[in-house]
């Protein structure tokens, strides 16, 4: 069990390292492509870290690859959020332009919540857990930074910066209900000291999110309406285009090394 | 049968495998070694054998990959066998980068990192910007009439910045 808490954490931080290297090569700005670009070198390397420790747990011949790239859709343990395109909603067929707004938004909802995931995971029972959540805080600290910065620009920015983020607040919010609903992997990693409780970080998640709304002018959307379940192996349509991209390479050579 | 060597003599071997990785630099900049960066930690006894004890910067660090293959390839060069142990606690931090160290840097025309402030009790307090902002001396001209142009540079480690009185542009370590 407490191999799948690492797995969800591991794959959160794949998953969503894979997504914004979408930008790589495509950033609005240079300074924002590299910026990109370092984003999703941390969370991969937090990916492997992670996946490593599960691989120890697991046994069985499990590695970091085989976990990464020969697990499928109903494997991954990711929240929804992280996997959902750069865009606004759309139907599942239809394609749009990487909306910056989006990715803002997002890693700024997810950095305010890691921030405070890891503060916590520094003291997990789970000593590798431990120092890889003391590595992982201070490289979430800058991509919080980097978020919020962004976020109250845009916001507090022209008419057009402000519509766009609040159109991509009002579409991502309510895939952030996930962080507090329980599943039987986060209550068993808690209960043997390895993992926290994410619903104890709700209300200095919801500071920290109203301080920078409230910088950004931005208005909080209302709670409520579907939860999402991709933690619990549930995912929405997007997963499996990521990973088929991701993956194929691997699963096309493999045995190869380089 | 071999006798264990006395420990004197494993003392003599681990200070030549020192010497032996003293002059590793990092592969991004060159003008610092992995032992002034803190990446080098330990060289010690393990239950198979000698270890040699590395540590990751940042976690996704392209350059480690290449670190313990050049500490490898150093070892090998000498026919000393070891294995290379990557430990991720204590967590590394630029904290452990000496003066002189820092002063290279600084020649190479890379901005030293700032020792890192406390940190914030409660974790909340961290995203005033404000609080967060030291000011940076040009590794130029010295001015600290300076400004980032970006947090994220073209290694993980670094921050982009630019000196408001010379103009040139310039990395800046970050504290980490």
């Amino acid at each position: 069990m407490n191999a799948s808490y690492l797995l969800h954490l591991a794959d959160n931080a794949l998953i969503l390292g894979q997504r914004n290297a979408e930008w790589c090569g495509h950033g609005p700005v240079l300074e924002e492509d590299i910026a990109m670009a370092n984003n999703s070198l941390d969370l991969i390397g937090q990916a492997r870290l992670l996946y490593q420790r599960a691989a120890e747990l697991l046994g069985k011949g499990a590695t970091e690859d085989s976990l990464a790239y020969f697990r499928d859709v109903p494997d991954f343990l990711n929240y929804t959020l992280l996997e959902l395109p750069h865009s606004n909603a759309l139907l599942p067929t239809a394609s749009s332009d990487r909306d910056f707004a989006t990715t803002i938004v997002r890693n700024f909802l997810y950095s305010a919540f890691m921030v405070l995931v890891w503060d916590k995971l520094q003291n997990s029972q789970d000593k590798q857990l431990a120092a890889i959540a003391a590595k992982s805080l201070k490289e979430v600290r800058y991509h919080l930074r980097h978020a919020r910065d962004w976020l109250v620009r845009m916001g507090d920015g022209t008419a057009e910066s402000h519509t766009r983020a609040q159109n991509a607040l009002n579409h991502l919010f309510a895939y952030t209900q996930e962080f507090w609903t329980p599943s039987a992997h986060e209550t068993a990693a808690c209960q043997s000291g390895i993992g926290i409780e994410p619903s104890t970080l709700q209300a200095d998640w919801n500071t920290l999110v109203d301080q920078a709304l409230a910088d950004a002018t931005l208005s909080r959307p209302a709670a409520g309406g579907f939860v999402s379940t991709g933690k619990q192996a549930i995912h929405s349509e997007h997963l499996g285009f990521v990973l088929a991209e991701m993956q194929s390479l691997a699963r096309a050579h493999p045995t190869a090394t380089w | 049968m071999t006798t264990p060597p006395s420990s004197e003599a494993r003392q003599t071997l681990h200070d030549c495998v020192w010497d032996l990785l003293a002059p590793l630099t990092d592969p991004e900049i060159p003008v610092i070694t992995l032992r002034e960066l803190g990446i080098l930690r330990e060289v010690r006894d393990g239950a198979d054998g000698l270890q040699v004890v590395i540590t990751p910067t940042y976690s996704g660090c392209p350059a480690m990959g290449q670190i313990e293959d050049d500490v490898k390839a150093a070892l090998d060069a000498h026919g000393i066998e070891a294995r290379i142990i990557t430990q991720l606690s204590p967590v590394w931090t630029t904290d452990w980068m000496q003066p002189e160290a820092k002063e290279k840097l600084r020649a190479y025309g890379i901005a030293p990192p700032h020792t890192r402030q406390a940190e914030p009790i409660n974790v909340l307090q961290f995203v005033a910007r404000a609080a967060y902002a030291p000011s940076v001396a040009c590794p130029q001209c010295a001015s600290v009439n300076t400004t980032e142009t970006s947090h994220f540079g073209s290694t993980a480690c670094k921050a982009m910045y630019k000196c408001l009185d010379c103009l040139e542009p310039f990395d800046y370590f970050k504290p980490y």
